[in-house]
């Protein structure tokens, strides 16, 4: 069945729209852009005073199947993505078994199509069993579909192991995602290194863990060739690193996350294990920072590091509770909320951060775009309505985020993948 | 005195005001008596349960908490790591939920975990008292050392107060910067610079590494134990150098007031932070602080004992 | 909850009057004054027990001991009262083994607090005797608990309270009767 989008306000960055308009979606493609469509048969849905975008890409979640099921599946995190407006994520391979393996990648893209909600990619890890040492078989990960590489969950300290990495992946054009931590600064450490830490007594994770890491993969990018993504920036001296790299010719793109550029390790205080999170939450200055990088294009992507961790592993003692937290189902009203209703980002640059930008780094033509031909993977988002993060109504199957009980702004209303409605006011179809 | 107790737990001095902080102190001069009598009892808790749930080893502490607890008639319980079922996989939620079935009243709780207290006073209803969250505080510690300054020299606002020793991963040096803050005294902190915590200023006390200013002009000066488990950090060479450099001995002493106190929260490592000659000698005031510990901990008891209202 | 006040009982010099009588009455009970201890409760108590030991040094030019007792600890309410009341110091610096203690306050009424004197006093060891002192005797015992020296004895309804005022506490010397508003 045809949909028509009526009267919604259209951001397409690529195809230099921003105004009020309709959207054609037939079969699986974007058919039609423009005024006054009329189409007979299609089910319309009235788009006033609601943004329509191009789906968003995630392009770093942690949905742990294989594995720990309980904690959330490939079925319950798509569910998350689509209250999100989030038509496609990249997951992360850190699973048990880990995604290491044509086999594993396999069973992925099996289990995504077999569920038909989202589109489910996956990266494949750069190392076996994520321990550092021995590359992965990049070309057959590559070859069954994972789009990116990455041991995320881990860091790899062995520069030359990484080096090594780099040129390698060079061969197949897509980025190595690193995940920069200096396992020996940050040891035993679980918030920030600083004033919080030092009232709390706890072990600090020195922000210089980020920013050395930062800068010998920049290093090793220019060394090599090959493609960095940094993941979850959080230093204002990572993000001026990444904006001196990027004056060279240079393959680097890096992204942040909502927590990073609206929370500060003062959200730890009270030893709340919903703010604990790697890498942690760091000061008012550095949040600024972010925002900045984000306005200025420095970082490229805004992705959620979606992180579900069961109530047993995060109601515990704060040195023992796991690292991280949920994010899609709150992202893009906190991207609204704090960067757009601040006017630090305009929707344009929001749409180029959340949809067109994972897009290009993964490969994926035909997404980010609501142009015709385009994949009609689209979102529509209500600024109007504010609604209360509720643990019950949480589609997640974990509730570890630290923003239970706020208020936000803007929700989404209506989520089509490949062409058809999976999401709407509430229902999954 | 106009504030009256209504903390059902308590967790840190950081969260306590001045007055809250001079009632405790007031009432811990009224206990103090009782330990001197022949007969080292008064019926106040008497029917009421303690649980002491001690998951570091600790002899003093533990000992004084017991002894308060005994001396005000309450039913004492014991619960020490070893013996606990926390090593069978049980969560420390769920062994506090188990000990809360049994209807105890209040849990004095050490852990080496910071927040742990936290934890469980959010979780259960008995009242929970903080003997040492790892390198958070130790608010007990923290009172009966204000108590001590407070016995010799009849205030605290005004005075100097040297803390010398591994201030990062010391919990007393915390809750002492706070109670001293907060009744305004003049706080310094010093050290070897590899165990002095990032931004402590920010809490309104001066830091050195020099050993020789912190000790002139000093009114009281409070050494912490330095732990031979840190040497093997890199956070100093060896513990001679530790005791050359910050050691108290009889060559540095000579900077010290005349009318200065000593204190050590112990155990105090002999011939490391502090020397034999200056343990046992005339400005050391290490035993009463043991001494105060007991009639402080009845106070604190006998305080969150009388809180009616309880969550849950 | 407000009080007003209904009748004046006792003025200062009456109550002056009153005190003297019953430091004679104490002599002449105890022959062997040597042996006397006061113990007052806090907080009024303890400021008559001063008193009356100056008074009884007057007649016989004897020192007689005198000790402060603070009984909130021993209290059989402190689990249903609405606040935890404050604690003051006990100072008994001497031994009272075998010694006529005379316990001292200010109104005898349901004589709860002098049960729980009983109480602490026998903490502190074996008295050869205690005897009790008390400046009103309001009526309205809810123990079997009586007063060897009684300043005066005022029948009242329990609507009523008997507030004694005494110069080092609030100023002035005076016994007053007040009744409960409302």
């Amino acid at each position: 069945m045809d949909i028509l989008l009526k009267d919604g306000h259209i951001v397409d960055p690529a195809n230099r729209l921003d105004s009020t308009s309709d959207i054609l979606i037939r079969d699986e493609k974007i058919a039609k852009v423009g005024k006054n469509l009329r189409v007979n048969g299609a089910k319309t849905v009235d788009c006033k005073g609601k943004y329509v975008l191009p789906g968003l890409i995630d392009m770093h979640v942690h949905f742990r199947q294989p594995g720990r099921e309980d904690e959330e599946t490939l079925l319950t995190g798509s569910r998350a993505a689509l209250k999100g407006g989030f038509t496609s994520v990249l997951c992360m391979a850190n699973t048990n078994p880990p995604i290491d393996n044509q086999g594993v990648v396999e069973y992925i893209y099996a289990e995504s199509k077999r569920i038909g909600l989202i589109n489910l990619y996956t990266v494949g890890a750069v190392t076996k069993n994520l321990d550092g040492k021995e590359l992965t078989e990049v070309g057959q990960i590559l070859a069954a579909g994972a789009r990116a590489l990455s041991d995320d969950g881990k860091s790899i300290m062995n520069a030359e192991l990484m080096r090594r990495a780099l040129e390698y992946t060079k061969m197949f054009a897509l980025p190595i995602i690193s995940h920069c931590e200096d396992l020996n600064l940050s040891k035993d450490g679980v918030i920030n290194e600083g004033f919080v830490s030092t009232k709390l007594g706890l072990k600090g994770i020195p922000r210089t863990s980020e920013i050395a890491m930062v800068m010998r993969d920049i290093e090793l990018a220019e060394l090599t060739g090959g493609r960095v993504h940094i993941a979850h920036v959080t230093t204002r001296e990572a993000v001026e690193l990444i904006g001196q790299a990027k004056g060279k010719a240079i393959n680097l793109t890096c992204e942040t996350c909502p927590h990073y550029f609206t929370l500060t390790e003062e959200a730890v205080l009270g030893f709340d294990t919903n703010a604990k999170v790697n890498p942690p939450l760091r000061t008012k200055e550095d949040v600024e920072a972010i925002k900045k990088g984000l306005s200025e294009g420095t970082i490229d992507v805004i992705a959620t590091d979606h992180a579900p961790h069961s109530e047993e592993e995060k109601d515990v003692e704060f040195d023992s509770a796991a690292f991280g937290m949920i994010g899609l189902e709150t992202a893009l009203s906190l991207a609204f909320s704090e960067l757009v209703a601040k006017g630090i980002l305009n929707w344009k640059q929001l749409v180029e951060r959340m949809s067109i930008s994972p897009a290009k780094i993964l490969g994926l033509d035909n997404k980010g775009s609501l142009g015709a031909g385009s994949d009609a993977d689209v979102v529509v988002f209500d600024p109007k309505i504010n609604w209360v993060v509720d643990v019950k109504k949480l589609e997640s199957k974990s509730k570890n985020t630290p923003f239970i009980g706020k208020r936000l702004d803007g929700i989404v209303t209506l989520a089509i993948v490949g062409g058809k409605i999976k999401y709407e006011n509430g229902k999954f179809h | 005195m106009a504030v009256t107790w209504v903390r059902k737990d308590l967790l840190g001095l950081e969260e306590l005001s001045a007055e809250e902080i001079g009632l405790i102190l007031e009432t811990a001069d009224s206990f103090k008596e009782i330990s001197q009598r022949p007969i080292k009892k008064v019926p106040t808790l008497r029917g009421k349960t303690v649980v002491l749930f001690f998951f570091e080893p600790s002899t003093r502490t533990r000992t004084s908490f017991e002894l308060a607890a005994k001396r005000m008639s309450a039913d004492l319980v014991n619960i020490q790591t070893s013996a606990s079922s926390l090593t069978k996989g049980e969560t420390l939620k769920d062994t506090a939920k188990n000990i809360e079935a049994m209807k105890v009243d209040i849990i004095v709780m050490r852990h080496s975990s910071a927040g742990a207290p936290h934890l469980l006073a959010k979780a259960v209803s008995p009242s929970i008292i903080n003997a040492g969250d790892d390198s958070h505080e130790h608010p007990t510690q923290g009172l009966l050392d204000l108590f001590t300054i407070k016995e010799h020299k009849k205030k605290i606002a005004g005075l100097n107060v040297s803390i010398i020793g591994d201030i990062a991963h010391s919990r007393v040096a915390r809750s002492n910067i706070w109670g001293l803050t907060k009744l305004g005294a003049k706080v310094t902190i010093c050290g070897p610079a590899t165990l002095i915590p990032p931004d402590i200023e920010r809490l309104g006390v001066k830091v050195t590494y020099d050993v020789k200013e912190a000790i002139e002009g000093a009114d009281v000066i409070n050494l912490l134990r330095i732990q031979l488990e840190r040497q093997g950090q890199n956070l100093f060479p060896s513990l001679r150098e530790y005791a050359i450099k910050f050691g108290l001995d009889s060559e540095k002493m000579k900077f010290a007031k005349k009318d200065v106190l000593i204190m050590h929260p112990g155990p105090i490592n002999r011939g490391v932070e502090i020397t034999p000659e200056v343990a046992d000698g005339p400005y050391s005031v290490i035993l009463e602080q043991v001494t105060n510990g007991i009639a402080v901990r009845m106070a604190v008891l006998y305080l969150v004992s009388g809180v009616r209202e309880r969550k849950h | 909850m407000v009080f007003r006040d209904k009748a004046k009982i006792m003025d200062v010099e009456q109550i002056d009057k009153t005190l003297t009588r019953i430091a004679h009455e104490i002599i002449e009970k105890n022959k062997d004054v040597e042996n006397i201890a006061l113990v007052g409760i806090r907080t009024r108590g303890a400021f008559l027990s001063e008193r009356l030991a100056g008074k009884i040094n007057d007649i016989k030019k004897k020192e007689v001991r005198v000790g402060i007792l603070d009984i909130t600890l021993y209290r059989d309410d402190l689990t249903t009262i609405s606040e935890q009341p404050v604690v003051h110091k006990t100072e008994i610096d001497f031994d009272i083994q075998d010694k006529i203690i005379i316990l001292v306050d200010d109104v005898l009424y349901s004589g709860r607090t002098i049960r729980c004197a009983l109480d602490a006093l026998i903490d502190f060891g074996r008295p050869q005797n205690i005897q009790l002192a008390v400046l009103i005797d309001r009526g309205h015992r809810e123990l079997p608990i009586r007063a060897d020296y009684v300043g005066k004895n005022i029948p009242t309804s329990l609507k009523e309270v008997v507030q004694v005022k005494i110069k080092e506490v609030d100023g002035i010397d005076e016994v007053m009767i007040q009744e409960k508003e409302n």
